[in-house]
């Protein structure tokens, strides 16, 4: 923990040096989710509601879905970087070193550009926290903190699995995009309302309504079952096979030799 | 002019070449372009009469846009060309005996056509056999197609002047990705990439259309299905011909000014 700590420490003070360019980038990075929201807001001036849901209940949604993603986004940007590198061969250089790998990758990018992402995550949970006119319980604010943390855990394993397939491909595979800044994206409205069978696949395959549709139903008191408040931790099990993935690659790895 | 035009042709062929890249992008774009149908639609259900377009319009603006993305997307910039601001490629682009201004714009020309020809085709093909609602339809007549495939052409020209102009800034600040992610975000909100400019308020509508980036996308998708007809569509197709004008104009002051600045640092 220490060591992180250190790490992330090097990591901003590297960003420091270039402060003009990083805080125009942050900005951007703040900009292109910041126009999402612009739409759903314009989408909302003409429209009442979107399969029953109303704008607090959206806002709410997105809020949270935004910051389970953004806090990955931060977390685990060093496996969204891995496909690099792989391709340098510095891998050969941290595989030397006697540390865990998972860890010493982890800690190789820290995304600081994100917090003001992360800051209108915050301000548009808020939002829907008050407008939204819930019955606030301990029940639901765990049901909330569950959905943050899923959702977290559920993109940082899809962060893995993307830098675990790189192993053989040597490169960013560029269509994993849609299942990461593409879920996100699409994620801002609760996933019902792109049909039956969109819903069963982020079910059953990937599961993003496991932490994000579901437990949103319970928030609102559409579904009154308190195991829906728990199926954030159902998600986990997408954990495995990105690790499984994961391991596989790393044993058969060849260094690319540059 | 010539060597503009073989410019043109040497880029065109060379981005032809990128076929896995073009293969994966079509994939991520089936995928978009089904999701905002499929949220639109929901729209549509939840109130009818509020829905600004016609479905089949939607769903036209839609594919046009997935099959043209690397045409007339702002996301899309040219990395070699950005990366020689920082490394000091820009050097030998002013040894050339030709204006770089032009030589550039050709440049941006052919590498999103070559881009867009080799994506546009797998999703046109299998669009169009989608069901009505779903898919991309019929254009509404000749003239509309005609003079959709005139301002898709203007909307790419205004969209690449513009990109030149924040080259420029790049020039002047020598901050790449930081400029690239700040307007980047700026020009695809306002010119209906995150949703179709008809989905705006009024008032934000009547600003938008006649700003700059009303001038790109909006204009040819929504020709094609008729949805902006009559005088309406007459003075998109001005106002494209107009900031193509100023923005040109502009772009080469600020590449006159920059091209007098220009340190190269050694390397």
């Amino acid at each position: 923990m220490h060591l992180y700590k250190q790490y992330l420490a090097i990591i901003l003070k590297s960003k420091m040096e270039y402060k003009a360019s990083f805080f125009l980038y942050s900005v951007g990075v703040f900009l292109s989710s910041f126009s999402v929201f612009v739409g759903v807001f314009f989408m909302f001036r003409r429209f009442t509601n979107v399969k029953g849901f109303v704008y607090s209940e959206v806002i709410l949604c997105y809020g949270i879905f935004l910051m389970g993603f953004t806090l990955s986004e931060m977390f685990a940007r060093g496996f969204d970087c891995f496909p690099t590198l792989v391709r340098k061969g510095e891998l050969d250089r941290i595989l030397l070193r006697p540390r865990n790998i998972i860890f010493q990758v982890l800690v190789s990018q820290f995304e600081y550009g994100r917090l003001g992402k992360l800051l209108q995550a915050a301000v548009m949970l808020a939002y829907g926290v008050f407008e939204s006119g819930i019955h606030w319980t301990g029940m639901k604010i765990l049901t909330v903190a569950l959905m943050i943390f899923g959702g977290m855990c559920l993109f940082s394993a899809i962060y893995v699995l993307y830098a675990a397939l790189s192993f053989f491909t040597l490169e960013g595979l560029e269509f994993m995009n849609v299942f990461t800044y593409g879920a996100m994206e699409y994620g801002k409205y609760p996933f019902a309302v792109y049909g039956r069978t969109m819903l069963r696949i982020v079910t059953f395959i990937i599961p993003y309504a496991l932490v994000q549709y579901y437990p949103l139903l319970y928030l609102l008191d559409r579904e009154t079952n308190a195991g829906y408040a728990f199926l954030p931790l159902f998600s986990l099990w997408f954990l495995i096979p990105a690790y499984g993935m994961w391991r596989f690659g790393i044993r058969h790895y060849q260094s690319s030799g540059s | 002019m010539k060597k503009y035009f073989s410019f043109f042709r040497l880029r065109f062929v060379m981005g032809l070449q990128y076929r896995s890249a073009a293969l994966a992008g079509v994939v991520t774009q089936f995928f978009w372009g089904f999701m905002e149908i499929l949220v639109l639609r929901a729209f549509y259900e939840a109130d009818p009469i509020a829905y600004p377009m016609t479905i089949e319009a939607t769903c036209c603006y839609v594919w046009l846009q997935q099959a043209f993305l690397a045409l007339l997307s702002a996301h899309n910039f040219d990395r070699e060309l950005m990366n020689c601001v920082t490394n000091g490629g820009i050097a030998y682009e002013l040894c050339r005996p030709i204006s770089v201004y032009n030589m550039w714009f050709a440049r941006n020309i052919a590498v999103k056509t070559s881009q867009a020809m080799l994506r546009c085709v797998p999703i046109l093909g299998v669009v169009i056999f989608l069901p009505r609602g779903y898919g991309l339809a019929a254009p509404r007549d000749g003239l509309h197609f005609i003079l959709f495939l005139w301002t898709l052409f203007m909307g790419l020209s205004v969209l690449v002047a513009t990109q030149m102009i924040i080259y420029m800034i790049m020039f002047f600040t020598l901050s790449v990705e930081g400029v690239k992610s700040f307007f980047m975000s700026i020009i695809e909100l306002l010119t209906g990439a995150v949703i179709p400019i008809p989905f705006f308020s009024e008032k934000v509508q009547r600003v938008l259309e006649i700003l700059p980036f009303g001038a790109m996308q909006n204009v040819p998708y929504r020709i094609y299905s008729g949805d902006l007809t009559g005088t309406q569509m007459g003075r998109a197709v001005l106002m494209q011909v107009f900031w193509l004008a100023v923005l040109t104009a502009l772009g080469k002051i600020l590449m006159g000014r920059a091209e007098r600045k220009v340190i190269v640092q050694g390397g």
